[in-house]
């Protein structure tokens, strides 16, 4: 007996004109759909501080330092560099801010920027003779790196030893620092986006796809590699002296591997590529951890088995899941009949 | 001074075999399939632990208790394999970040359930200890000397005279070339995996009878074992031993005359200077241009 069958059927939105970021828009309906999700970005995140209690919006500073943490991940990972080490950038970024204020009592004013500029120039020029190297080798340099950094401070007790240094001066109240840090975040993000969709960030991501025939191209990969290094360490470095001012401490912590790990978890949980999508995921794990927290350990578990599911079973991740539901219409259709001996031939 | 000199001579050579037998396994299955175990570390905690309870639990004596380990953590390395590598496989990044985190599930898990305490530990096969020369040795670090050699002979034999052994390397050599000799790819990677596990077991059931286990023996055995590969250079045994026997004494040297805080420092320091300056390792024969640079 033949029966019907229905297949999704996946079709893309008329107002996309050619590829998927450049789109025909007709009318201000059509526009309200561009702007209507980054929108909702915006207004979520702005008001949300002022709703929140005081642990709860000590839990958003964390997810907005880790989503930074992200945002610089996918960075690297869209130019090819894969970092299993973002404690680097973060400690390096840290440790400078927290330098700055206690050899020569600047304020935070000057010191986290101060310190997210020399971090990233700093971290560009370590990272400089190692940009060569490809997928593994890459992350595992970034891997050795802020370990290495944390044993040689253990070791030789420069910049506090196991103490790190304290009673550094702080930030004003928690509700400023999180509006720095939203503003921060989105300005990443969306700037990030808009600098791959122009030539400079082509050129970035033919890096990943195939630096040889960049290099056949005229480009010297290693500087725009360099670049790129800079870019990502930016914001990281950023994080790592905004943290350092919150705590009014920097320590060996820093450069730990918690925050390696959750940055990659969260960017990997929602979507490689996209800058939105490593947001996502970390306002997706930093809360849920934090929900967790009654667990102990059983909560790394619990990411590590995330991220494993994640990585082998759904790549592609929840960003890119969302978008494709909201590009694209789909509906059933009904496909040729099939008869049954058909359909056995086909199996056979 | 002297003494000290010769116990650094016989000390760094026991370290120098912990590490090869630590790296032998990660090495192995890096080498053959070309997938960076991240989990060996976990794996290597696993094997231990798991003699722990079935020679405790189930009052097992200690070498059948071992044997059961072997086998037992050689599958589990089949099976992380099967369903977690073998959907990703090729995709660097996502073997890396899928076995890393296999391994920090493991290790966590143990640390959740309280596999934190002095209790566990291992005996050693033989007790009592020898001097030579003026220094004490136990016969278990003169055993651990014996089965590094013993092992890295068997594996040199293994991948060099051996049916499975030659198609496992062809496979690591050109993919393509072996499939096309009927060398099936998931086979080869597959048993290049349970071999690496098995390892890391045979070598967590000689080492660890020397102190407890500790959790945190799982993330120093991944970051010797990565030392030891990165400096050494794959698919080489020469390169294993060289490396062992450098990274060895220079931990031994450094923890003796400095201090033993900078013991970690050597490893990272070997992972970071090896990629810069010789990115395919002292002996590293092939793959330089196309993998790491």
């Amino acid at each position: 007996m033949a029966k019907t069958a229905y297949r999704k059927e996946r079709v893309d939105r008329g107002i996309k004109a050619r590829t998927d970021d450049i789109f025909a828009l007709s009318s201000f309906r059509e526009i309200l759909y561009l702007v209507l999700p980054r929108l909702l970005v915006i207004l979520f995140l702005l008001p949300l501080p002022l709703f929140l209690g005081t642990y709860w919006q000590k839990v958003m500073l964390i997810t907005l330092i880790i989503a930074l943490l992200a945002v610089s991940w996918d960075l690297l990972a869209s130019v090819g560099l894969v970092s299993l080490g973002q404690a680097l950038f973060f400690g390096v970024g840290g440790y400078l801010a927290g330098f700055f204020s206690t050899r020569w009592g600047w304020p935070p004013l000057f010191t986290i920027p101060a310190a997210t500029l020399t971090g990233a120039v700093f971290c560009t020029l370590l990272l400089y003779p190692v940009l060569r190297l490809r997928g593994i080798y890459f992350g595992l340099i970034t891997f050795a790196l802020p370990l290495l950094f944390m044993r040689v401070i253990e070791a030789t007790k420069i910049l506090g030893g196991t103490e790190g240094l304290s009673s550094l001066p702080p930030l004003p109240e928690i509700t400023v620092e999180l509006y720095i840090l939203i503003v921060v975040a989105l300005g990443c993000v969306f700037g990030f986006r808009r600098m791959f969709d122009t030539d400079y960030g082509l050129v970035l991501k033919a890096l990943r796809d195939n630096d040889r025939s960049v290099e056949a191209g005229g480009i010297n990969v290693q500087w725009y590699k360099a670049q790129a290094v800079f870019l990502a360490a930016l914001p990281a470095a950023f994080a790592g002296a905004f943290l350092t001012h919150h705590y009014q401490f920097v320590g060996m912590p820093a450069f730990a591997l918690d925050y390696s790990i959750l940055p990659l978890t969260s960017a990997i949980l929602g979507g490689i590529g996209s800058f939105a999508g490593a947001m996502l995921g970390a306002f997706i794990l930093v809360p849920l951890s934090e929900v967790l927290r009654a667990f102990g350990t059983l909560r790394v578990v619990i990411y590590s088995v995330v991220l494993v599911i994640f990585v082998v079973g759904l790549p592609e991740g929840i960003f890119h899941y969302l978008q494709r539901k909201y590009h694209q219409f789909e509906r059933l259709v009904p496909m040729e009949e099939v008869s049954d001996g058909a359909r056995a031939d086909l199996k056979g | 001074m002297e003494g000290s000199l010769v116990s650094v001579l016989i000390y760094g050579m026991v370290n120098s075999a912990v590490l090869m037998l630590t790296s032998l396994g990660f090495s192995l299955t890096f080498g053959l399939s070309g997938v960076a175990n991240f989990a060996h570390g976990g794996l290597y905690l696993v094997a231990g632990y798991m003699t722990w309870i079935f020679m405790h639990n189930m009052g097992l004596p200690f070498l059948p208790a071992a044997l059961f380990s072997i086998v037992i953590v050689g599958l589990i390395g089949a099976v992380i394999y099967r369903l977690i590598l073998m959907p990703v496989r090729g995709i660097v990044l996502s073997e890396v970040i899928a076995t890393f985190a296999v391994g920090v599930a493991i290790l966590e898990f143990f640390r959740w359930r309280g596999f934190v305490t002095y209790e566990f530990n291992l005996p050693p096969f033989l007790k009592g200890g020898i001097a030579i020369a003026g220094v004490n040795v136990d016969y278990q670090r003169i055993l651990i000397i014996v089965i590094g050699t013993g092992l890295a002979a068997f594996l040199w034999f293994f991948s060099h005279h051996t049916k499975t052994g030659l198609a496992l390397r062809g496979m690591a050599q050109d993919e393509y070339t072996a499939l096309s000799l009927g060398i099936e790819s998931d086979w080869a990677a597959g048993l290049s995996l349970a071999l690496g596990s098995a390892l890391a077991a045979v070598a967590a059931l000689v080492i660890l009878p020397l102190g407890l286990i500790s959790i945190n023996i799982g993330y120093d055995v991944l970051l010797i074992a990565l030392a030891v590969s990165v400096l050494g250079g794959l698919e080489s045994t020469a390169g294993l031993i060289v490396a062992s026997l450098i990274l060895g004494y220079a931990v031994v040297a450094t923890s003796t005359y400095l201090g033993p805080q900078w013991s970690e420092v050597v490893y990272l320091a070997a992972i970071v200077l090896g990629l810069a300056i010789k990115p395919s390792g002292l002996f590293g024969k092939f793959k330089e241009l196309e993998e790491r640079v």
